[in-house]
């Protein structure tokens, strides 16, 4: 570990450090443009300079020098002074210095910086540089005379992203960024590159002269559109979320989000169900909080068993399937399901369905299969850590139908079939190797055996078995036994015995089964699952609630209120518990910590944030079960996924635009 | 010391004026090829001692020792990451033509050179980039590797030494960053054309990733004949520390400008007289020098005329060698337009990666045009000058550097006459320009 003296202060910096590292590492802030810790190091702005000895008599970029032993680093002379005032002018005079209209004003680094290194006037009387404005497609909004060339974006979009679809045309101070032939951005990580861009070039359209930083409220909460649970800060300003950014967890989302995680928001406010409604002959028609539970009460007059059953929905809080169940349980009931993808595996243990290789785990996987699961689209975050770990040299194997997941990628065949036939090269691969990794789609899984054939192929790779769920509130709903042998496919077959359904959430799955069930609808959004709903009882959305969520890896993580849901919805358990009182099945919960606290006493992992490892499940004996069947991954429109994406007019753009190809027209100015 | 004029039969470019064939004959007939597998039987080191003895300085531009460079290289490459030369023929600087010639008339020397070399720092292949103007230099290289290749002078058991070694030539596309080393690296990887992060250097990662030496042409061109005639020979040459001869490239206001071929450290008055048929009006008349292509400052004509050509004497008068083209400007030089015409030049070339010089040159450049008419005011000229000193030292490469020297030697220098432009100016006294 090489010692070196930060403005006299010795120090003791990891190996490989570079002088940035160091300086921080003292507790020197360095100015930086160009640096970012997660990608390459560029070294292009200069703002960096420090003074280092031994070395050549003028400033060093500090973010490119590597730390070596007996370095004096000088962060705080005059020529360091002079060189950050000298490079803080250069970047200003082309900067057309518009801040009163910036979208990045109060969170932008350029004025922080000018502010702390700047000389405070400028001596440039030249006319300053215009650039006109470049397409980025439906979630990036550029001001192109605002950049500064500092070539984040071009970075993250080659190495992070993976799609080498921004670059830099031109040279000297006609040097411009640019969206291949300016078409759309079509990574579906785009809108990260608004976050790298540290001035107001790259900024998000949706957001767009909406407001201003210091006028909204950030919360911490869990993202729900994929079950990688990313971290974000839910930005709201009154009643309305603005904007939904990321926030860093190294364990899950490192400090991305993807652009489903970012604009679903405004689908918040869409299409929502703000009161109750009750289906009087053969209509829906509005109506009270009492009519509505009178309606289900006379109902469910003397049901009892299994004449009561439940499915959970996708986005679905741990709170409210736990208040589901109870009240099903209430009845005598065990009809209750959470995987509407009709998915197929073993339940009995969580380490049986997680994604046991874990996020962070994956990056060092020196082998991976994939079978049956398309993880660009059914988990972003998780495709970019195999990205990584592909970079690192690990080989990647799939079962299933080609598509471009932004690495390369051999292919063993589209149907399951291929599992009973591995190649040698495969073998090859994961032989004697840690770390390597079978990860399982729900495209695989709901043929029958897949899951066998698939858990004991991983057994006899040697490798670590996951599962790639797709919804958010899936591994929760499964930890507190939320299923039913045979799935919902066995739920829809007693659907005439039923005397009512419950739905909480239920958009992704085709209910015309129980078109003549009593069905009760508690949802946010009028989407698929109102479609044959009897009563509709409008609940909260995932910023609208404090809620538990737990991640495909079995990652308890908590989200918090932010808004409140509109009109007279409320959140979910609260509806559940309000009409247990109605149906005379009081459940023993008065209070969220009250809620909480039965989870915690049943489940005692759910209770504590974070990973509790579970022993893996006994391997199933033999050798692999034949199973065939053709693929098919689960998710066909990335970003209509779920009813609150579907409601967002940003993510229907982007499906237009991006995967469907429409063009559409920019308003002339 | 006296240093005495060059003798023809010291001359290592006998065929620089084209009078010859430049074919593999004519070439072989002028020594070229001549037993190259006998001196490079002395073994790799012994060649790289050789070249360190004979105290060649590289040619480019910088004066880095050229044998010390070599031996930086890797001793024991492996196949997955093989040593490479890349011999520097994007010769852009404004006043420097000397590599076109070799190129032009002499290719075998360089090709014979990129052997040797190559062998001595064990390089698995050679790429010669050749600035994509140079379009009949390009198609005369090309000719010439054929025909190396031809006679088994390259390829597999090249000039029958044992050694395996191949020659690439490739055309850029006019970009004069491209010149600079690591940008180059970049340019012939497919990249745009951006100079890289040092360190590591080349030596340690260039091309591909691999160890890599960056020479230039004549550097190269120079060392089959070092090896034939000793380190002693040409170290007899020129002043302690700036050995050899060297390609001088004379142009401006003298009566012949020319490219010749001189002892390293020659007066500069002496350089003139002798090949160029002296100053255009008289020595009297000679107003300043660039002594070294574009990218050093210029030097006034009491200071040049009896200084020697060099790489320390120049620098000892804030000037360098570069590539030692001589840009001669006699006294009807508008002195300001021709700088800022040199501004345009860099502002035009920066290749735009980092700040200083991407948003520098294009300052610079605009108020050298403004200084040019006078529409300025004093204070400007310090600001320039602080404006100069921002952008010098603070830059991923040295073009940053050479758009600031050339600036500041004009202000150093002729600081009374931007005054007098300005002072006119105000009073409106200053006749309309052209």
């Amino acid at each position: 570990m090489p010692t070196v003296k930060v403005d006299g202060v010795e120090i003791e910096v990891p190996q490989g450090a570079t002088v940035l590292q160091a300086c921080e590492l003292a507790g020197k802030e360095i100015p930086r443009f160009c640096y970012h810790e997660r990608l390459t190091i560029a070294g292009n702005c200069r703002m960096c300079l420090v003074e280092v000895k031994p070395g050549p008599p003028k400033p060093q970029a500090s973010c490119a020098l590597p730390a070596a032993d007996g370095q004096e680093i000088s962060t705080m002379t005059p020529a360091v002074k002079k060189a950050r005032e000298g490079v803080m002018e250069f970047l200003l005079i082309n900067h057309p210095l518009d801040c009163p209209i910036c979208d990045q004003g109060g969170e932008c680094d350029l004025q922080d910086q000018s502010i702390a290194y700047g000389r405070g006037h400028s001596r440039f009387h030249e006319n300053k540089r215009a650039v006109t404005e470049k397409y980025m497609g439906p979630v990036v909004k550029t001001i192109m005379t605002r950049c500064i060339q500092c070539t984040r974006c071009i970075r993250f979009a080659e190495e992070v992203a993976g799609t080498e679809e921004i670059g830099a045309i031109g040279r000297g101070e006609n040097m411009q960024i640019t969206s291949y032939l300016e078409g759309a951005v079509t990574s579906e990580l785009s809108g990260n590159v608004v976050d790298l861009c540290p001035v107001g070039a790259l900024v998000s359209k949706p957001y767009s002269f909406e407001a201003r930083p210091w006028e909204l409220r950030k919360i911490p909460g869990i993202d729900v559109m994929d079950a990688v649970g990313t971290n974000i800060r839910i930005d709201h300003r009154f009643r309305e979320v603005m904007r939904a950014l990321p926030r860093i967890n190294e364990d899950v989302n490192e400090e991305w989000a993807h652009d489903k995680t970012r604009h679903a928001v405004d689908g918040l406010v869409r299409r929502r169900l703000d009161r109750p409604w009750v289906r009087r002959e053969g209509k829906l028609q509005p109506a009270t909080w009492a009519e509505a539970f009178e309606a289900i009460a006379a109902r469910l007059q003397g049901a009892s068993g299994d004449q009561v059953a439940g499915i959970a929905g996708d986005l679905q809080d741990l709170e409210s399937i736990y208040a589901l169940k109870a009240l099903l349980r209430a009845y005598g009931s065990s009809l209750h399901e959470s995987r509407q993808d009709n998915a197929k595996f073993d339940v009995s243990s969580p380490a049986a369905y997680r994604f046991n290789a874990t996020i962070a785990g994956l990056e060092t996987a020196p082998a991976i299969l994939l079978i049956g699961s398309n993880p660009r689209w059914e988990a972003p975050l998780v495709n970019t850590r195999i990205r990584k770990a592909v970079k690192r040299g690990a080989k990647v194997f799939r079962i299933g139908p080609p598509v471009d997941l932004t690495y390369p990628v051999t292919d063993l065949g589209a149907d399951l079939a291929a599992l009973g036939n591995l190649p040698e090269a495969l073998r090859d691969a994961f032989a004697d190797k840690e770390n390597a990794a079978v990860i399982v789609g729900m495209g695989a899984l709901v043929h029958d055996g897949a899951y066998e054939a698939a858990r004991a192929a991983a057994a006899s790779l040697g490798a670590s078995f996951s599962l790639l769920h797709t919804a958010a509130s899936r591994v929760g709903a499964l930890d507190i036994g939320f299923a039913t042998d045979g799935g919902v496919e066995a739920i829809a077959r007693r659907a005439g015995e039923l005397k009512a359904l419950f739905l909480l959430g239920v958009d992704e799955m085709d209910t015309s089964a129980f078109a003549d069930t009593f069905t009760v609808y508690i949802g946010t959004h009028g989407d698929r699952g109102v479609a044959h709903a009897d009563v509709i009882l409008p609940g909260a959305a995932y910023t609208e609630k404090h809620g538990t969520y737990v991640n495909l890896e079995g990652r308890v993580q908590f989200s918090e209120f932010a808004v409140h849901p509109p009109g007279e919805a409320r959140e979910d358990w609260t509806i559940l518990r309000a009409l247990s009182d109605a149906l005379g099945k009081t459940l023993p919960f008065d209070d969220l910590s009250q809620l909480r606290a039965a989870i915690r006493a049943d489940f005692p992992h759910l209770g504590e944030a974070g990973l509790t490892v579970f022993p893996a499940p006994a391997a199933p004996a033999g050798g692999t079960p034949q199973v065939s069947g053709a693929i098919v991954y689960p998710i066909e429109d990335f970003y209509l996924t779920n009813p609150i994406a579907r409601a967002s007019p940003t993510l229907q753009r982007c499906s237009a635009e991006i995967l469907h190809g429409q063009v559409f027209e920019e308003a002339a100015e | 010391m006296t240093i005495n004029p060059l003798a023809d039969k010291d001359r290592i470019f006998t065929n620089l004026y084209g009078f010859q064939d430049w074919g593999l004959k004519a070439a072989q007939a002028r020594g070229d090829w001549d037993n190259t597998r006998k001196l490079m039987e002395i073994g790799q080191d012994a060649i790289i001692d050789e070249i360190k003895a004979s105290g060649l300085r590289g040619r480019g531009g910088a004066g880095f020792p050229t044998g010390m460079k070599w031996s930086f290289m890797p001793k024991n490459p492996t196949p997955g990451r093989p040593n490479f030369l890349v011999i520097n023929a994007d010769e852009s600087e404004p006043g420097s033509c000397k590599d076109r010639e070799i190129i032009r008339h002499d290719p075998h020397k360089l090709i014979e050179g990129a052997l040797i070399a190559g062998f001595a720092m064990r390089a698995r292949a050679a790429y010669i980039y050749i600035r994509g103007e140079f379009i009949r230099e390009a198609e005369t290289l090309f000719a010439a590797v054929q025909q190396a290749y031809d006679a088994g002078l390259l390829g597999k058991n090249a000039a029958g030494s044992g050694y395996d070694f191949d020659v690439f030539v490739h055309r850029g596309a006019g970009a004069y960053i491209c010149g600079e080393e690591t940008a180059m690296l970049e340019s012939l990887e497919g990249k745009k054309g951006q100079p890289r992060l040092k360190p590591p250097f080349p030596a340690g990662a260039g091309l591909y990733g691999c160890p890599t030496t960056v020479n230039n042409v004549e550097s190269i061109a120079v060392t089959p004949t070092i090896l034939r005639r000793g380190a002693a020979w040409f170290k007899s040459f020129g002043r302690e520390k700036n050995e050899g001869t060297k390609l001088f490239q004379i142009s401006g206001h003298v009566n012949k400008p020319c490219v010749v071929e001189e002892s390293m450290s020659i007066p500069f008055r002496e350089l003139i007289d002798r090949h160029a048929g002296g100053i255009r009006g008289g020595w009297d008349n000679l107003l300043a020098v660039i002594p070294g292509g574009s990218s050093v400052p210029l030097v006034p004509a009491a200071e040049i005329m009896d200084a020697p050509m060099d790489f320390d004497a120049l620098r000892d008068l804030k000037s360098g060698l570069g590539t030692a083209a001589v840009i001669v400007m006699d006294k009807s030089t508008d002195v300001v337009r021709a700088i800022a015409r040199l501004s345009y030049f860099y502002k035009h070339e920066s290749c735009g990666q980092c700040t200083p010089c991407r948003e520098g040159t294009g300052w610079m450049w605009r108020v050298m045009e403004r200084l040019v008419e006078g529409n300025a005011t004093v204070d400007e000229i310090d600001d320039l000058w602080d404006v100069t000193k921002q952008v010098e030292g603070h830059t991923i490469c040295a073009l940053g550097d050479a758009a600031a020297w050339p600036i500041q030697g004009l202000i150093r220098h002729f600081r009374p006459e931007l005054e007098r432009r300005i002072r006119d100016k105000q009073s409106g006294q200053l006749e309309a320009a052209e």
